[in-house]
């Protein structure tokens, strides 16, 4: 069965795409847009694209490919459209046709098949993750940024330059279960992350902490995977929904709430009743899932003043994905003594978006770029997101180009002030 | 086509990365809003200066190739959009802010510049851009001058025409003029009012010169609810027979409502028969006292609910429903026609009346949003394209619903302008020796007939045809599924 360019299944939707009434509202907030000021490379452009190619008039072809993916899958287009186009979910789709009759270009299908073929398997991860230390530690690092040979091959010098210091990587394994100590309001399931499993381990720990002062009783799966995000986003539908089921599986223990404190992860989480239409405990799960920030902003918590200014980025999958965006300022205003100053377009995504600044990297610095000197100008010496991809790119730009400031998931800044 | 040369060419001015010549990136570039008219260009060029778009002026007027101006495609009359090929300019790599004089109360900015962002960068000192069209979140400033746009404040403050001071244009002869200057006096012809509302068919917009006025001390935002647009079409009469000048008076209708709700959720009364949006500023006591007046007003004429707006938040959201109307029209409606005509103000009612007794008759629905404080209506005829007959039934009824309004002395477009769609139009509201005219006026900014060819006239001096609608490709039918 054929329409089109498209072919069963996980066909673009067609309801979505004829919902687009050109309009362009979405234009001045998307961020290729903003930068290459580009139809073809702007949301209605895209949506365009995705259905000339439904109608027959475009093929899936390099060019078509190339404009679907320099798109960031930030969703802010979602965000402005008054009209409700699933932006997103059609990007996915479309997505997943090009990667069953796409031409993609070797060197993204290799990277991208690296990388997703390495996060979401503790084994493969923990044996690199080793190395990389040693590479760290050993000096090798000073010896090879020194050499020059990283600025022969720019992508293997933009996944170099993410790494943050792996001092701690092995992390203490958290235990299953952390039993509520503030007034018992519920038992919510904690979802690790592959990035912050390997690369922030105290944000996992700080975050069963304080789900447990703010009165839940927390589990933690040891048999927890990937939850498929990173998979989704690249179109890779099958294999994100066997991640999709296999973490369903592992919180099926009875919690109330599932919590994450990556924004990618929850964002993807959310859509599981979606991608596994069909499956009731899919649904459920999806209306389970909470960010950390929504179960944190009215607990009660012992919180001491700390005089610090900060700033908010909006990890897209936060603000666009999941539509929250007041939470983990509240949450940061709870602190005493806390200034939190506005960060300029903080919505606007900072480059990261999964393992887009790997695959696309010019446009990725670009937009780093802008977010750098958007922080600069606030002049806030702390930068607080509350996704890991966000908080390695944009700690990486402010590095680079020499701004001091600490960027922290806000979990951190609050354990901070925690006085006990 | 273009032959590989000119596109040499092009790339020398623009830069490689300044062309679009595949033909997915030109696909994107067939229509503006009104996707009813497709048209792809042979190529794109987004110049960075205005002597690059001379440059590529004058090298399509040597080959003769038609050049198209484009700014964000927010248009909703086929203007945007090539119909006969050619080089398409996209104004939105030309961002620049030349200068803001506030104590001249003027700003120069290049085409590709914002509506609204030209207003966020003097709003903190005490000065707004007054040409507020919808669509002033993403439309240029150039294509409003393009257009002549207007919006809900224009009823207060004027359309665009009265806030450009000078414009810098490259003509279809390839000439780099500046129309106008800074002191609001025109000295000689008023080339910067012939320019503006010519839709790029004398030439591209390259700098403007607007004015800005001072922010006024105080707005106040009322929502009236009505059970018909009768009653609030009344309730508009009256308040400007009142003597009040309103900064604006918006209507909305129940379809409208409904798609508002449903895409924005900016706390309109979902199921009432109509809204008014009511706007007035300036000095405070001024308007608390029309304020007061206004609500009587309403009341006398039946309102069922008033709201003044308590807050700037909550004002915003006002506006951010009727903003945001167009771009959720996708709620009612998978298709749509749309008109612009303008109705003498006293005719508001009888005008809805008789439109929506057309659509009615064709079976099909209509959503009303309008600028009631001057007449300016914007019926929008929903119809499925899918369904076989319905798109004939729908261009039917557009015609009549036009016809009705000109009937009752009314004009052909308020504020949208002419393009593909209501170039055939003009012939119902001038006669053969106007628009004879108007042809060779445009001879003389485009001897050659390269600008924007098709548009605004019923037909174009060069060539002398009308051009008929590309009716809209229909996506297949989910049904195989
Ligand atoms: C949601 C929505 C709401 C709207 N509300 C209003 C409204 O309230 N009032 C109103 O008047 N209009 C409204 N419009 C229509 C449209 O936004 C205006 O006509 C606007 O001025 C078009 O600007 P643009 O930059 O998108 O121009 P485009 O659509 O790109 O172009 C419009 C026309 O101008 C020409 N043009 C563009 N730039 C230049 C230039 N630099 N030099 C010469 N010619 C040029 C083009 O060739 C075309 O013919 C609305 C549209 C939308 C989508
Ligand atoms: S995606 Fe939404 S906002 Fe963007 S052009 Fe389409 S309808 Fe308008
Ligand atoms: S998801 Fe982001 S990058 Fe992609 S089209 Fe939407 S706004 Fe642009």
């Amino acid at each position: 069965m054929k329409l089109g360019a498209f072919d069963l299944p996980d066909l673009p939707d067609l309801d979505g795409i004829r919902a687009c009434v050109h309009c362009g509202i979405c234009l001045p907030q998307c961020p290729t847009y903003r930068v290459l000021g580009e139809e073809m490379d702007s949301p209605r452009g895209r949506i365009y694209l995705i259905r000339a190619a439904a109608e027959g008039r475009v093929g899936i072809t390099e060019t078509f490919t190339h404009h679907l993916d320099l798109c960031l899958g930030c969703r802010a287009c979602e965000t402005a459209c008054p009209s409700g186009v699933p932006f997103g979910r059609l990007l996915e789709q479309t997505r997943g046709q090009i990667e069953r009759h796409g031409h993609r270009r070797l060197s993204h299908r290799f990277l991208a098949g690296l990388t997703l073929g390495l996060f979401p398997y503790p084994g493969r991860l923990a044996r690199l993750l080793a190395i990389v230390a040693l590479y760290q530690h050993s000096g090798l690092q000073r010896l090879v940024r020194a050499s020059g040979l990283l600025r022969l091959a720019p992508r293997l010098a933009a996944m170099e330059g993410l790494l943050p210091p792996l001092g701690s990587w092995r992390a203490r394994e958290l235990p299953e279960l952390v039993q509520a100590t503030g007034r018992r309001r519920g038992r919510a399931g904690l979802v690790l992350g592959c990035v912050q499993r390997y690369f922030f381990p105290r944000v996992n720990e700080l975050t069963a902490r304080l789900l447990s002062l703010a009165g839940y009783e927390v589990l933690i799966p040891r048999d927890q995977e990937c939850c498929g995000a990173l998979h989704l986003h690249a179109g890779r539908l099958d294999q994100a929904r066997r991640f999709a089921r296999g973490l369903i599986a592992a919180f099926d223990g009875g919690v109330d709430l599932v919590v994450a404190n990556a924004a990618g992860c929850g964002s993807a989480m959310r859509e599981y009743g979606h991608w596994l239409d069909g499956d009731p405990r899919a649904r459920q799960f999806s209306l389970r899932v909470r960010d950390i920030s929504e179960l944190l902003a009215d607990a009660e918590l012992p919180l001491r003043p700390m005089e610090v200014t900060a700033t908010y980025h909006d990890p897209c999958h936060l603000a666009h994905g999941q539509r929250i965006r007041r939470e983990p300022r509240a949450l940061l205003n709870r602190i005493p003594g806390l200034t939190l100053v506005e960060l300029a377009e903080s919505d606007l995504c900072c480059g990261s978006a999964g393992i887009y600044n790997l695959l696309e990297r010019e446009m990725a610095e670009r937009l780093l770029e802008l977010k750098v000197s958007r922080i600069a100008e606030t002049g806030a010496r702390t930068v607080v997101t509350g996704n890991p991809g966000c908080v390695l790119q944009i700690a990486r730009g402010c590095r680079e180009r020499g701004l001091a400031v600490e960027v922290l998931h806000p979990v951190e800044l609050l354990a901070r002030a925690l006085s006990y | 086509m273009l032959t590989p040369e000119f596109l040499r060419e092009l790339a020398r001015i623009v830069g490689p990365a300044g062309v679009v010549a595949t033909p997915e990136g030109r696909l994107t570039y067939e229509c503006d809003m009104h996707t009813f008219y497709k048209g792809a260009p042979d190529a794109v060029a987004l110049p960075t200066s205005a002597e690059q778009v001379g440059e590529v002026v004058r090298l399509c007027l040597r080959e003769g190739i038609p050049v198209v101006p484009r700014g964000s495609g927010t248009g909703v009359i086929g203007g945007a959009m090539a119909p006969r090929g050619g080089v398409m300019v996209s104004t939105t790599r030309m961002t620049r802010t030349f200068e803001v004089d506030l104590l001249n109360r003027c700003a120069t900015v290049e085409p590709g510049v914002i509506n609204l962002q030209l207003t966020h960068a003097v709003k903190d000192r005490g000065y707004f851009f007054a040409p507020d069209p919808s669509s002033q979140m993403v439309c240029s400033i150039g294509g409003n001058c393009a257009t002549n746009a207007g919006g809900p404040h224009c009823l207060k403050y004027g359309i665009t025409v009265n806030h450009v001071l000078g414009l810098q244009v490259v003509t279809g002869a390839g000439e780099l003029l500046w129309l106008g200057s800074k002191a609001r006096e025109r000295v000689g012809y008023d080339l910067t009012g012939v320019m503006v509302g010519s839709e790029g068919t004398l030439g591209i917009v390259t700098a403007v010169r607007v004015r800005l006025l001072h922010l006024p001390e105080a707005v106040k935002t009322i929502l009236a609810v009505f059970s018909s647009v009768e009653d609030a079409s009344e309730t508009v009469s009256a308040i400007i027979a009142a003597g009040i000048i309103a900064a604006a008076l918006e209507c909305l209708d129940e379809p409208a409502i409904r798609a508002v709700e449903e895409g924005i959720g900016a706390g309109y009364p979902k199921g009432a028969g109509a809204v008014l949006l009511i706007e007035l500023d300036g000095p405070r006591a001024e308007i608390e006292a029309q304020a007061e007046k206004i609500v009587e007003i309403c009341r006398s004429h039946l309102a069922l609910e008033i709201r003044v707006a308590q807050d700037e938040a909550e004002r915003e959201l006002l506006w951010k429903g009727r903003k945001g109307f167009a771009g959720a029209i996708g709620r009612l409606t998978r298709n749509w026609l749309l008109q612009d005509a303008v109705v003498p103000r006293s005719k508001l009612p009888q005008a809805i009346r008789a439109l929506n007794a057309i659509s009615a008759r064709h079976r099909l629905l209509v959503a009303h949003v309008f600028h009631a404080g001057d007449g300016n209506l914007h019926p929008i005829i929903c119809y499925d394209a899918e369904q076989p007959g319905e798109l004939e039934r729908a261009m039917q009824a557009n015609e009549e619903l036009l016809r009705a309004c000109i009937a009752m002395g009314g004009s052909v477009t308020g504020e949208h302008g002419v393009g593909v769609d209501k170039a055939a139009n003009l012939r119902l509201q001038y006669g053969e020796a106007d628009l004879a005219f108007m042809a060779r006026l445009r001879q003389v900014f485009d001897p050659t007939g390269i600008m924007n060819p098709g548009k605004l006239l019923p037909s174009h001096p060069a060539c002398g045809e009308t051009l008929s609608a590309v009716p809209p490709q229909s996506l297949p039918q989910g049904a195989w599924v």
